[in-house]
């Protein structure tokens, strides 16, 4: 149980991704990274020639009792996932799955986190280290397979969610966590206010939830933990029981509402409405804008997250947004601006990091902003 | 070794004139608290780490962000360094002042500016001490996860620079797991919220790099912390073990039983005989190591996991288990462990405690490697950690005023260090790299790694005037230092210039 497993360097394609990028670099190029392909619909479009991490696969070492496995990049989710199932441990942020090829270093650089984020951590919460290579294909080492380590600047979690603009990661290291001993979920038919004052107030005592929505006129909510917590708590919320499959759809954008047919075929079709998520303090109200009456939507992350089909004008919903203390994010196959722009100082800071990271722009070039 | 300021190895320092600098800052933050007698400097000269002094050029003593802003521009504009400081209990050097730099103390911005129970965040400035925040909140059954031993001086400011940790991060995470937004003010006096109330923000992560970033990339001028509920319950079981390898062994069984303690802490039997003879915590004098487990939670939950460590600990070899009966003799337990460190103090005139980390299951190896050293160098070394995360604080035991003990300290810590590096660990989990373990750096990166961080120093602060030769170790710095350790008669840096 103990013992680390290691799989054969088979999948080590480092060599040949450190070529391409020397030969970048010497050529003025720019790449633009691509793992399973599953995630071309985050971001925006990037010129370059396509560098793919998919032969840079395989689990590098994982040991049950540490917690903690490193994967490299290219390796399919997966297969990842898979294995952690048979030792009875998951990564507990549930990243999105965006069918069989989606891979680990995808996974990492689009920095997505699952149903169960607010209560357990996003995807940088649970990144312990990195390899990269840099913008000359040289191999870079950050943070490592412990659980605290100060050593150094957290260049690990700074290229979480960057969308390969930094770096190209090669491998990673994550902590991982036992699969909880126990869950339930259940759906209660109550208005939105009323579950989110229910939401706020359950906040306040340690129950064990795991997930809660707002969605189709229900609240629905995950219990994980110890079974007798989860049987307790249960009864004490009632309500009736929801199918399991529900926090796996919502997880994968395979609900109705993200129409998952969308991110399978690229070119987006007219008749369906952008697609939105809105990232807003707890406690926010529903957003008072005449254009989103009757559009459809999911309250993710107990109304932390929102999910949205409306063809409201990005500013109007970015303003809301903002006054809220949030931001939005389209998930349109080539929206022109998928991202919130950043606040002039911010904006010169992250040019200015990008400028000294990658001072050539071979990465990815344009993915998160224009000028970076 | 000498850890100061070294002009050859860290950066050359601009010679600045103390009256002209303060007449400028005077003239342009006029309400400015400034010291500049000596008298008024000494008690700043160090942080937690006193083996190391430096009278600042000055201390500055702001109120207001106006303050903090006209002094970084001044500065910035004099090209005049900044050292910034907390509550000053750091452990690492951190916050030790530049003679030639101003010391910009935070300790005055100690409000909590707003609790939102409902939205279990707090809003506070970054002088205010962490356990404060816990205090504050606690009436709403809320608490602030993250509990570095010192946390009833430490201040929350301090624990942004450090990504402090404590006992309860390995369920609960460190500062970077509990910390929402920061406003920070950089060089140039900017200002910038980083991060957000919701859960994410658009751009690159800046958030997770300020964190443990020592001051370098800007100052911190307000933070805002996720809230927790406070458990149900905690119970806590206390097993002794007559092999301290058993006791390692232990650690690991229990997380591959599924169980996340609140807390896992092991202590050697130097550190238990400390402890005892300090607090009477009714620790085993005996043992050879314990553990204490801290397993918290809803009532029925806690008991189930009771039930399931203890067969554990049995499976593994515990000669005593003990179950704390009542938060009282609970209290007593954690109260040994928390005050380990000033009870080893008693037994030595000084103490120099080291914090590396390494990946659990290398305990047995890196303990047998430290008790080697400890013989090899003549110094008693107690080891107290936190077991559940790997982070090890072994603490040297040595007499400052012996000639030359100071320097063997040194040299016995750093070998430590190497070998939590050599076992696929790091230098620091929680206490930073400040100037204490800036050599050390050289041994846990190579130059691509150190040239990266100079390159997001650059990014935040081109002249280099935020504590300047903290944290990261210049090339130059690592050339010289390497040459002094040869792994495998291979030189680490081969491609650097040696001086």
């Amino acid at each position: 149980m103990s013992a680390t497993e290691t799989s054969t360097t088979s999948g080590d394609d480092l060599v040949s991704l450190g070529e391409r990028l020397k030969q970048a670099h010497r050529e003025g190029g720019a790449v633009r990274i691509e793992g399973g392909g599953t995630r071309h619909f985050t971001g925006r479009q990037v010129e370059g020639e396509v560098l793919s991490t998919r032969r840079h696969r395989g689990i590098t070492s994982y040991d049950p009792v540490e917690l903690i496995v490193s994967v490299r990049a290219g390796t399919p989710l997966q297969e990842l996932e898979a294995t952690l199932a048979q030792h009875g441990q998951m990564l507990p942020f549930e990243p999105p799955r965006f069918g069989a090829e989606s891979t680990v270093g995808g996974m990492v650089a689009s920095g997505l986190s699952g149903p169960r984020r607010p209560w357990a951590g996003a995807v940088r919460d649970f990144v312990l280290g990195m390899r990269v290579l840099d913008h000359q294909g040289r191999e870079q080492r950050f943070g490592g397979e412990v659980m605290k380590n100060v050593a150094g600047y957290d260049l690990s979690r700074l290229m979480v969610g960057a969308q390969g603009t930094l770096g190209l990661i090669t491998e990673v290291s994550l902590k991982v966590l036992p699969v909880p001993s126990s869950s339930r979920s259940l759906r209660l038919e109550i208005d939105r206010e009323r579950a989110m004052q229910q939401l706020a107030s359950w906040g306040r005592q340690p129950l064990p939830l795991s997930a809660a929505t707002w969605h189709d006129g229900a609240l629905n909510l995950r219990l994980e933990g110890g079974p007798g917590s989860v049987a307790a708590t249960a009864d004490m919320i009632g309500g009736d029981d929801l199918d399991a499959g529900y926090w796996q759809q919502l997880r994968d954008w395979q609900l109705p509402l993200f129409r998952d047919d969308q991110f399978r075929s690229q070119p987006f079709t007219d008749h369906q409405q952008p697609l939105w998520r809105l990232a807003l303090p707890a406690n926010t109200p529903a957003l008072a804008l005449a254009e989103l009456e009757g559009a459809e939507s999911i309250d993710d992350w107990a109304g932390c997250q929102r999910w949205l089909r409306s063809d409201i004008e990005a500013t109007t919903l970015r303003d809301a947004c903002a006054l809220a203390g949030g931001h939005a994010t389209c998930f349109t196959p080539q929206a022109a601006d998928p991202y919130t722009p950043l606040s002039p100082v911010l904006a010169r800071y992250h040019r200015q990091l990008k400028q000294q990271l990658d001072p050539n722009g071979v990465f990815n070039p344009g993915r998160l902003y224009p000028d970076f | 070794m000498n850890i100061l300021h070294d002009e050859r190895l860290d950066g050359e320092l601009v010679p600045h004139d103390r009256a002209k600098v303060l007449a400028a800052l005077a003239n342009a933050a006029p309400d400015l608290t400034l010291l500049h007698r000596e008298e008024d400097l000494r008690p700043f000269e160090c942080d937690g780490l006193s083996a190391y002094r430096v009278l600042p050029m000055l201390v500055a003593l702001p109120e207001t962000l106006d303050q903090v802003e006209a002094l970084l521009r001044k500065c910035h504009e004099l090209r005049v360094p900044v050292v910034t400081r907390g509550a000053g209990t750091g452990l690492s050097g951190g916050a030790l002042p530049l003679e030639q730099g101003v010391l910009l103390v935070m300790s005055r911005f100690s409000r909590i500016l707003e609790i939102d129970a409902d939205a279990r965040i707090a809003r506070v400035q970054p002088g205010v001490r962490n356990l404060a925040i816990s205090e504050a909140v606690a009436p709403h059954g809320l608490y602030y996860a993250p509990d570095p031993s010192s946390q009833i001086a430490c201040s929350i400011g301090g624990n942004v620079a450090e990504n402090a940790g404590g006992v309860h991060c390995l369920k609960y995470g460190l500062t970077v797991h509990n910390v929402m937004s920061l406003n920070v003010m950089t060089i140039e006096g900017e200002r910038m919220t980083i991060g957000s109330e919701a859960l994410d923000s658009p751009g690159f992560d800046l958030l997770a790099l300020m964190m443990g970033s020592e001051g370098m990339l800007g100052v911190v001028t307000e933070v805002t912390v996720k809230l927790l509920p406070k458990p149900e319950t905690a119970k806590v079981l206390m097993a002794s073990f007559d092999d301290i390898e058993k006791a390692g062994t232990a650690v690991g069984a229990i997380i591959a039983a599924g169980i996340i303690p609140g807390g896992l802490e092991m202590m050697d039997n130097l550190a238990i005989r400390a402890a005892e003879d300090f607090i009477q915590a009714g620790y085993p004098v005996d043992a050879e190591a314990i553990l204490l487990c801290e397993l918290d939670g809803v009532e029925a939950d806690v008991q189930e996991d009771i039930n399931t460590v203890r067969r554990v600990l049995e499976t593994s070899g515990a000669t005593d288990i003990q179950l704390a009966r009542d938060d009282a003799e609970r209290a007593r337990f954690w109260a040994g462990r928390k005050n380990a460190f000033p009870a080893v103090g008693r037994m030595s005139p000084d103490y120099y405690c080291m914090d590396g980390t390494i990946p659990r299951r290398e305990l047995p190896r890196v303990l047998k490697g430290i008790s080697q050293l400890s013989e090899q160098y003549g110094l008693r070394v107690a080891n107290v950690f936190h077991a559940g995360d790997g982070n090890m604080h072994p603490l040297i035991l040595f007499d400052a005023n012996r000639e030359g003990e100071l320097a063997v300290a040194e040299e016995l810590g750093g070998r430590i260090l190497e070998l939590c590096v050599e076992a696929g660990g790091s230098i620091t989990g929680e206490h930073g790299v400040g100037r204490e373990k800036i050599n050390q750096m050289c041994a846990q990166f190579g130059s691509l790694e150190i040239t990266a961080f100079h390159a997001v120093k650059h990014a935040f602060d081109e002249h280099g005037l935020l504590n300047p030769g903290k944290n990261i170790p210049t090339l130059a710095r690592c050339a010289e230092f390497g040459a002094m350790h040869v792994h495998n008669n291979e030189l680490p840096h081969p491609e650097l210039p040696r001086f």
